[in-house]
């Protein structure tokens, strides 16, 4: 039997295992530095260090998880005798003709893979935090818009509704939401049947109030939008998808929808306090004298002007439900027991923390990298976004 | 400022019925009163034993109407047995029925019964709240002092080395949640095979394996230092993070205010400045952000709680919402919605103290 390795050889390993991470990010980093002046806010994020920092971090992971198959040293799911609770760097107790030799992270309580666990989990976590927070931007925008433009009745009881959405402790409403119990009511479909259709109306309305004076132009936009739009809603919520190419496993489902639900009502109060401080500008009286329609100036005067701010707090609340999603894994809510993502992982190794620790370090050490990365690039961002 | 309070209290109050009502809803949804009713008479039940479970134990029925007998405001149901026996919400086991109240639901004081504790919630709710009660006090008094002296102290320089530095570490805390600083302050002090521990053993420093204790469980009864430092300063890395930033921002705008330079200007020191006319400014912000900490704390809370074994009310919130135990659960929701919506009312009214600018109609 050979010698486990020493730390350094296990980082060197480590970073050779992770190649194709360092040649994606040098090429993504040589490219934005090269092309910086001409990319906007996005090539801003270069001439701050904090922003490069975040963006890297962030970045890192992305690769991680897009490259995870060729990154593993082993299947996540593979269960080696003798490699239980084993310290970062054993050998294989029984090496195999074509296995990577070493457990280079050490192996877990039921003698898995950490490494190679932790990697499949990025690829956990970054399939579902930034769709569901594209979600609930796109639920909070489209309501936040009219309550904060128009008041009134409207905004009053959707301020109402949201404030009891936030006065929620957020982990007693994922014990509620998140059950098995739950999905055999349909709690779920019908909240993924409200959310999912934001949106669809988000973008019928955004394309419409541009291109409403072009029928031509307005009916290819919307018709696309509602064709497309629509094909991915029923799949997605009621997972009756004629073709079958959309479709969320019921697990999945409850979990995005219940990330989702926690998270338009901060959207809703950000974008509703932007549209009231905007709309007292100038421009928007203007666009008012012009005979503008009110949605015009919602998504195409006011919008626009708003999205510094939205854009940092897009980054921020990324991180936030990476949180979110690990606490839910924490409690064991939502995932399957075999699950790589990093909350649950985090939940299995802290029962053994005094005597191997490395199972729970190792993945807590990886989900407070990603979201230190979010927050580091909302930070640049913000910076730079102050500059204009 | 009457007006106000008042509208507020009464905004306070509907949202506290609703979300109860919500929280009801949820936990007697079908589903779950099948499995309470499996887990309190037997797993091997069939469909129409657990229907006839359901209506014996008065779990049927329109659920507006069971939310008002669980509030107190409708009488609590009876129903007489086939053989002639009085049963009901009120009557207790053996009581006559003729001398039990028509009412009992929270507003008479009645909690109802914990089935996994096996204790009236009451009991249990008072025992893992005074338990809570004190992990906050302490939180409160790490967090409170050092973040708002980390915000004071790198928002006094903007963009000095202390505030590079000073950032650094409140933007690495508010992207640590409770469960990762947990783990990661067990694994670094309390683990007998890493960290500092093992090192410390050999030299002999410390009587037992670890330096710390890796649970919270005999802080039941003992608060000392070495088994609630670990528990406490998770909870408060979070937030000491965030409190800092806050603190940072407000303070960093007070200082490019036109009175601060003019202070600077007739000639009083710059230890004088911050501490006279810039401090009492620049703390109005952080006073309502550490108001609406609560709730986040309340998610701290349980996370810790479970993390060291730590019997308090988020240990008990996440035993009676695993075990569907509806009872403790709905008082819980009572208790956490009730938390949120004072400390934001407080943060509303000493908003409105501290600023004498803001005059509300």
């Amino acid at each position: 039997m050979e010698d486990a390795l020493s730390w350094g050889s296990i980082l060197a390993r480590i970073a050779a295992q992770l190649l194709p991470v360092w040649v994606g990010l040098i090429a993504v980093f040589a490219l934005s530095i090269q092309f910086k002046r001409r990319l906007g806010l996005y090539g801003r994020i270069f001439d701050s260090p904090v922003g490069m920092t975040g963006f890297g971090l962030v970045m890192f992971w992305v690769f991680t998880a897009l490259f995870a198959d060729w990154i593993i040293t082993h299947d996540p799911l593979a269960q080696l005798s003798g490699m239980k609770n084993i310290v970062p760097g054993s050998p294989l107790a029984d090496p195999v003709e074509g296995a990577y030799p070493y457990y280079l992270l050490g192996g877990d309580h039921l003698a898995r893979d950490v490494f190679s666990r932790v990697v499949m989990g990025a690829r956990e976590v970054l399939k579902i935090a930034p769709a569901a927070t594209v979600v609930a931007f796109m639920v909070g925008i489209t309501l936040g818009l009219p309550a904060g433009y128009l008041g009134g009745k409207l905004d009053s009881s959707l301020s109402f509704l949201s404030n009891l959405v936030l006065a929620f402790p957020v982990i007693l409403l994922f014990y509620l939401l998140v059950t098995p119990e739950i999905r055999v009511t349909g709690i779920p479909i019908v909240l993924a049947a409200l959310l999912f259709i934001f949106p669809v109306i988000f973008l019928t309305i955004l394309f419409n109030s541009r291109f409403f004076t072009n029928p031509p132009k307005r009916n290819l936009y919307v018709g696309l939008t509602l064709l497309f739009g629509l094909w991915a809603y029923s799949g997605l919520a009621f997972n009756a998808d004629p073709l079958g190419v959309w479709s969320m496993d019921p697990n999945m489902l409850n979990v995005f929808v219940s990330v989702v639900f926690v998270n338009s009502p901060g959207v809703f109060r950000i974008v509703r306090g932007m549209v009231m401080d905007i709309k007292t500008r100038d421009y928007v009286a203007a666009g008012q004298t012009r005979g503008e329609g009110p949605w015009y100036i919602m998504l195409w005067e006011i919008l626009p002007n708003a999205r510094g701010p939205l854009i940092v707090d897009f980054c921020l609340r990324i991180g936030y439900t990476t949180i979110l999603l690990g606490t839910l894994g924490f409690f064991g809510l939502g995932v399957t027991p075999e699950s790589p993502d990093w909350g649950s992982t985090i939940n299995y190794g802290r029962r053994l923390l005094a005597i191997a620790p490395h199972p729970a370090v190792v993945p807590a050490v990886a989900l407070m990298s990603l979201v230190l990365g979010l927050n580091l690039l909302a930070d640049g961002l913000r910076e730079e976004s102050m500059k204009d | 400022m009457l007006s106000f309070v008042l509208r507020r209290i009464g905004v306070m109050i509907l949202t506290a019925f609703a979300l109860t009502f919500i929280v009801f809803y949820m936990t007697n949804l079908p589903p779950n009163l099948e499995k309470l009713a499996k887990s309190e008479a037997s797993v091997r039940m069939d469909d129409a034993a657990v229907a006839s479970w359901l209506e014996e134990n008065g779990h049927t029925g329109p659920v507006l109407m069971r939310y008002g007998e669980w509030l107190g405001a409708l009488p609590g149901w009876t129903r007489t047995n086939e053989d002639g026996k009085i049963t009901g919400r009120c009557i207790i086991e053996g009581q006559d029925p003729a001398t039990a109240p028509s009412h009992c639901g929270i507003l008479q004081g009645n909690w109802g019964y914990s089935t996994v504790f096996k204790a009236p919630v009451t009991e249990v709710l008072a025992r893992s709240l005074g338990a809570t009660g004190w992990l906050m006090l302490w939180v409160m008094i790490v967090m409170v002092p050092s973040s708002l002296l980390l915000g004071v102290l790198s928002g006094m320089r903007e963009g000095s080395r202390t505030d590079r530095v000073l950032s650094t570490f409140a933007i690495t805390t508010t992207a640590t949640p409770e469960y990762v600083s947990g783990v990661i302050l067990i694994a670094l002090l309390a683990s007998a095979t890493a960290g500092i521990s093992p090192i410390l053993a050999e030299a002999g420093w410390i009587e037992g394996k670890t330096l710390f204790p890796g649970t919270a469980t005999s802080a039941m009864e003992d608060i000392t230092f070495w088994n609630f430092f670990l528990p406490v300063m998770t909870i408060a890395l979070y937030g000491i993070g965030y409190i800092a930033r806050m603190t940072r921002a407000s303070m960093t705008e007070v200082m490019t205010q036109q009175y601060i330079r003019t202070a600077r200007l007739k000639g009083v020191s710059f230890r004088e400045v911050v501490m006279k006319h810039a401090l009492r400014n620049a703390l109005i912000a952080p006073f309502t952000v550490i108001m609406l900490q609560f709730p986040w704390l309340l998610n701290g809370v349980v996370i810790v709680e479970t993390l060291f074994n730590y019997k308090g009310f988020g240990w008990t919130l996440v035993q009676a919402a695993g075990n569907n135990d509806i009872d403790t659960l709905l008082a819980c929701s009572v208790v956490a919605v009730f938390v949120v919506l004072v400390t934001q009312l407080i943060s509303d009214i000493g908003y409105v103290f501290l600023n004498p600018r803001i005059r509300l109609a």
